[in-house]
């Protein structure tokens, strides 16, 4: 139910203002109306004690897949919606890699109907940058964009010669549209699982090298700059790329980029006992690269932290470590790890915050992750203390291939609003 | 950071650190591969015997799961079974019947329910043997047979057996392993098990595109020259080289490969007057060996076959203690 809502006493941490306060926050409408004292004619429906909570914009996640057309049987577009406002999230971008490929306005259409039809998280679809992602000819961008695309990508399926790469860009750059770049040399990566290291000399494990994303980072900023296309670069793993986007940036590059919520954490060195739930691309790389991305949200350079989330069948992790299917179901443990990234100091709090909120936001131009009067009322309540054990129960994702099963985390989202409606509460959630 | 724990040791061992599996080198101790060494010396007069059998598996069942193809290595696991007195199940699977890790899983399960064993486990891709020891029930011992590029522990230990024979103790030895590392589950063993046991120094003699990345981590000194790698070595490893690896720009041919990195007399001389020449087999003459120095007095090739057997009957008769010795300690405390 959308109605007046006053959140209490709460922690405000809003990075697109700058702000960090306790105080209190009034949603009317569906908006943000006030923070601080209650406009003249405020009666609240509901009220909501915030006090010992912080209080943020509803994040926003560039990339996490919800395998609905196509592939029900790891996800559906239901219950991956439920477990990303579970986990705070009140907008989720979802790429193209579905049954059939999101290349045109109808499969598109399918996904915004199953979204309303689920009433949780608002879902952006991104659209296929080329016809079946076969990397050869363009797909119908301004359809796709017509029938609600925030961009286009081709994710990390190869395209036939640099030739299709430069139209692909060009013609994005035409229809106004930005390009989401997953940057890997599709030779150099060829059939590697895990970052080309010690670690996967150790393994025997054939290596994709950090070499493959950098050269494709370079690759694709000189194509950028070139066309003159805005692209968003997306999971970035190592720090020579960082060094690459923060250039970039300063000459004036229209280029945005990302980091998976597993690159902050972990280096390859957890996969020496081949356990699969650390399969993941692009792979977990070295200490340094860590250090890298932990560097670039705290100075900016980095402007989104996504989930990367990827729900699968029990039976995609039941192999050999290679012939296991990559990616983790996480968004429902971003905050509490990104909690424990800032706790460690390896995050500061005010970077990491606007890397899930008004960071992504910016990155898709859309007027939201923020908590501006005026803004659409997309709020979390976040308990930053509690501490749970994160259970295959517990989990609402369809996908229970998390690598934080059985673990003790901090921290959780205990309310998530979208535009002024409450659509979860954990208190409801644990009767 | 969060860390998780180490599961690579405790997966092999039992409570008492006995044998449990035998997947890895790696996370065993010095202690551990001298008792696989001193247990296969105990072996090694079994197959002289007119009746080459010990009773120690006797009643129990060992599955050799081959999705690799593989003779040599097959059969000398099915002697060492058989002399000790298991009942061996030879099962060869295409890997295309177990793409999905659901069908390796529902064929593990099939066996575990005839009640086998142990499996003996030889697979293309690395770490298939570690994923059947998480899955299978405390009543089955794994043994692995060689897994992609990752391991093949019971080479290395075979090896190092002859090694011993000859050489009688590891310390002071410079042992060189030439060829194709990138490639070899072999070699990652051998370097892991001469390090373990006290080797002076571990070299690795290969062209830049047949090393895995990283090698100086591993504990060898690097050359990519023969005539500087051989120096003074105690022990040569040939390893084989695939004809296959010769695409893919790893290499521009086999007559310069040979050229570079062959064992050809003149390049024997100039490690120990003494030295021994291994190869974990089957050769390829001309390619990295020539035929007069396979055959030839240093030639210790065909004692790493014969010790091949006892050595796997050592691992195999160990780590079924070492189920037995869990189970009896779990049904104690039950």
């Amino acid at each position: 139910m959308s109605g007046r809502i006053l959140i209490k006493g709460g922690r405000i941490i809003d990075p697109s203002q700058s702000l960090d306060t306790l105080s209190d926050l009034y949603i009317a409408n569906g908006e943000v109306v006030a923070i601080g004292a209650a406009p003249g004619d405020f009666n609240a429906d509901m009220v909501i004690d915030a006090a010992g909570s912080w209080v943020t914009p509803g994040l926003v996640d560039l990339c996490a897949y919800l395998r609905e057309p196509g592939y029900e049987h790891k996800a559906s577009i239901a219950s991956e919606s439920l477990a990303a406002v579970k986990g705070g999230f009140t907008t989720l971008c979802c790429p193209p890699a579905t049954s059939p490929v999101n290349d045109t306005a109808a499969v598109t259409n399918l996904i915004y109907d199953q979204a309303l039809t689920a009433g949780k998280a608002k879902i952006l679809p991104i659209g296929a940058l080329t016809k079946g992602l076969a990397g050869e000819q363009l797909s119908e961008m301004h359809a796709l964009r017509e029938a609600g695309c925030v961009g286009v990508s081709n994710l990390r399926y190869p395209f036939r010669d640099n030739q299709v790469m430069k139209r692909c860009l060009e013609y994005a750059c035409s229809q106004d549209i930005t390009v989401f770049v997953c940057p890997e040399d599709y030779a150099l990566a060829k059939d590697g699982c895990v970052h080309e290291g010690a670690t996967s000399g150790l393994l025997g494990l054939s290596g994709i090298p950090a070499i493959a994303e950098t050269m494709a980072v370079a690759q694709w900023l000189i194509l950028a700059e070139e066309t003159e296309a805005r692209i968003h670069l997306g999971q970035l793993s190592c720090a020579k790329s960082v060094e690459l986007v923060a250039d970039a940036k300063r000459r004036g590059l229209k280029v945005t980029c990302d980091v998976a919520l597993a690159n902050l954490i972990y280096t390859d060195a957890v996969i020496k006992d081949f356990n699969p739930a650390f399969h993941v691309r692009p792979p977990l790389r070295r200490e340094e690269d860590r250090k890298a991305l932990l560097n670039g949200v705290n100075d900016g350079v980095i402007d989104a932290i996504c989930s990367h989330h990827q729900p699968h069948e029990s039976a995609a992790k039941l192999a050999p470590f290679a012939e296991t299917r990559s990616g983790m179901s996480v968004i429902e443990l971003v905050l509490p790890q990104i909690i424990a990234l800032t706790t460690s100091g390896e995050l500061r709090l005010d970077a990491a915050m606007r890397a899930l909120t008004s960071g992504p936001a910016q990155v898709l131009e859309l007027s939201m992750g923020s908590l501006q009067v005026g803004s659409a009322a997309d709020v979390t309540l976040v308990d930053p203390t509690t501490k749970w054990l994160v259970t295959e129960s517990d989990l609402v994702s369809k996908g229970k291939n998390c690598p934080w099963l059985d673990t003790e985390v901090v921290g959780l989202a205990f309310k998530t609003i979208v535009e002024g409606r409450v659509v979860y509460d954990r208190s409801l959630m644990m009767e | 950071m969060p860390s998780i724990d180490d599961e690579l040791s405790p997966l092999q061992l039992n409570r008492f650190q006995q044998l449990r599996h035998f997947l890895t080198i790696e996370g065993l101790s010095r202690k551990h591969l001298t008792d696989i060494l001193d247990t296969a010396d105990t072996f090694i007069e079994v197959g002289s015997r007119s009746i080459k059998k010990v009773p120690l598996l006797r009643g129990k069942t060992v599955a050799n799961l081959f999705f690799e193809a593989s003779t040599r290595t097959r059969t000398t696991f099915e002697l060492a079974a058989k002399r000790l007195s298991a009942d061996v199940l030879n099962i060869n699977i295409t890997t295309s019947a177990t793409s999905k890790g659901e069908s390796l899983s529902d064929m593990l399960r099939n066996l575990e329910a005839m009640a086998v064993d142990m499996f003996v486990v030889r697979h293309a891709q690395s770490g298939a043997p570690h994923f059947i020891a998480k899955s299978v029930t405390p009543r089955v011992s794994v043994i692995n047979a060689g897994d992609g590029r990752h391991a093949h522990p019971t080479q290395a230990m075979l090896d190092m057996l002859t090694i011993r024979q000859h050489k009688h103790k590891f310390e002071g030895l410079k042992v060189a392993i030439v060829g194709d590392i990138l490639h070899s589950r072999v070699a990652r063993s051998q370097i892991q098990a001469l390090n373990l046991l006290g080797a002076e120094e571990v070299r690795v003699i290969a062209p830049d595109t047949l090393l895995p990345p990283y090698i100086d981590q591993f504990g060898v000194k690097v050359f990519s020259s023969m005539k500087e790698g051989m120096r003074d070595v105690d022990v040569v490893i040939m390893l084989r080289l695939q004809k296959e690896r010769m695409e893919g720009a790893l290499l521009p041919s086999e007559q310069e490969f040979f050229r570079l990195y062959g064992l050809s007399q003149d390049k024997l001389v100039l490690a120990k007057p003494d030295a021994i020449v291994m190869h974990p087999g089957p050769i390829n003459r001309g390619v990295e060996i020539e035929s007069a120095v396979a055959d030839g007095p240093q030639s210790v090739i065909l004692n790493q076959v014969t010790n091949g057997i006892a050595v796997r009957m050592a691992v195999m008769s160990m780590a079924m203690s070492g189920q037995i010795a869990e189970l009896t300690a779990d049904e104690e405390v039950a």
